[in-house]
């Protein structure tokens, strides 16, 4: 390996994390999102500044190729991404929904109350209006 | 328990049926006197919710679509809040005749859901091919858990009295498919008493039931596997039913 793809592996390594980090700093990312991806990055930095380690670990569990386990775990990170992904998506169609229902059963209470009160028709048509 | 039209909830999800909804309100209020009736807009893109509020129902607008499930959460929702003792489901396509209404409470007594179901007897309702099969496949194994024997259990001409009535307000599902067989399901489990009385079905006033085989066959696959689904899921318990039924 070429001093040149060191640097590269780090650097890459180095710059993932710098991203993951900052934007947790700036609220841009939630912890629980971001834990899978700092991970990744740490695994990333740890075998471009060791490469011996990967080469190990290769031959612990028994990979003869050692870059197919770096696919192998990238992959499975990548998948695992993606089902927290589909996961918040499904909790936040169930509080959308929720929300939905709240908002038409205030707007039906909120009809019922200006119909009873005199001299509210106009808010009451412009609402309908904005529809 | 006697069930009286003044504390019945008529609910009738409705997406884009502008042409038929206000027709079945008035139907409704006029064989069914002094029960509310509740239209619930499940994001229409038309005059669907104008037309029902002048026809003289109470009209809940959801800004989004929702799907049949979520429409008649919400309507469940605004019975428990507006104290209505009993929900009965009927199609805004006119499809359902408000007629069976009565026979349906009847059984409230005795039922926390009645379905009014097609093929038991009454009516020319009919279905043939592959979605017969699927609907027999999937009555076989309703009526199992619901300990009663259905015959129709897509139906969405349903009453559905207190007890349930707490529970669907909470945990209606609103997947698809799950309006009418995960409600069975998670019903049953809690100890609901499920029944089902014949009612006879008109002619939808648009489109036609689709026999293609394909379509036939996916239904039944998305419902086994909502069945299974809907099994798999630790059950939600009701307190015990207050007294004996009167």
């Amino acid at each position: 390996m070429s001093l040149a793809s060191y640097a590269l592996g780090i650097f890459a390594a180095l710059f993932t994390l710098g991203v993951v980090v900052e934007m947790l700093r700036r609220r841009r990312l939630k912890e629980r999102h971001a834990v899978w991806w700092f991970i990744a990055g740490l695994l990333a930095l740890v075998i471009s500044v060791f490469p011996a380690t990967l080469e190990w670990f290769a031959g612990l569990v028994g990979v003869e190729v050692p870059v197919n386990l770096v696919f192998f775990v990238s992959s499975a990170i990548l998948f695992l991404v993606c089902l927290q992904h589909s996961a918040e998506l499904t909790t936040l169609e169930e509080k959308v929904r929720v929300l939905t229902e709240e908002s038409a059963l205030l707007d039906l209470r909120l009809e019922g109350i200006e119909r009873r009160t005199p001299g509210q028709e106009d808010g009451s048509r412009g609402r309908q209006a904005g529809r | 328990m006697t069930v009286t039209l003044e504390h019945t909830l008529i609910v009738m999800p409705a997406l884009n049926e502008e042409a038929s909804v206000a027709d079945v309100v008035r139907e409704v209020k006029a064989k069914l006197p002094g029960v509310s009736c509740l239209v619930v807009d499940d994001g229409s893109s038309d005059s669907t919710a104008a037309v029902a509020q002048a026809a003289g129902a109470a009209v809940l607008r959801l800004p989004l679509n929702l799907g049949v499930g979520g429409a008649m959460r919400a309507g469940f929702k605004y019975a428990l809040d507006n104290g209505y003792e009993c929900v009965v489901q009927v199609d805004s396509d006119g499809q359902h005749n408000p007629e069976s209404v009565p026979l349906l409470l009847e059984q409230l007594g005795e039922a926390d859901i009645v379905l009014g179901a097609r093929f038991a007897g009454e009516g020319d309702y009919r279905v043939r091919g592959p979605r017969r099969w699927a609907m027999v496949v999937l009555s076989t194994v309703l009526s199992r858990i619901c300990r009663t024997p259905l015959t129709d259990t897509t139906s969405g001409f349903k009453a559905t009295g207190p007890r349930a009535l707490r529970l669907f307000a909470v945990h209606y599902p609103a997947e698809y498919l799950g309006d009418t067989i995960e409600s069975l399901v998670i019903a049953a489990r809690a100890g609901c008493v499920i029944r089902q009385v014949p009612v006879s079905m008109r002619a939808r006033v648009g489109g036609t039931p689709s026999h293609n085989p394909f379509k036939a066959a996916a239904y039944l696959g998305r419902a086994i596997l909502a069945l299974l689904f809907a099994l798999s899921r630790p059950p939600i318990l009701l307190p015990e039913r207050k007294g004996a039924p009167a």
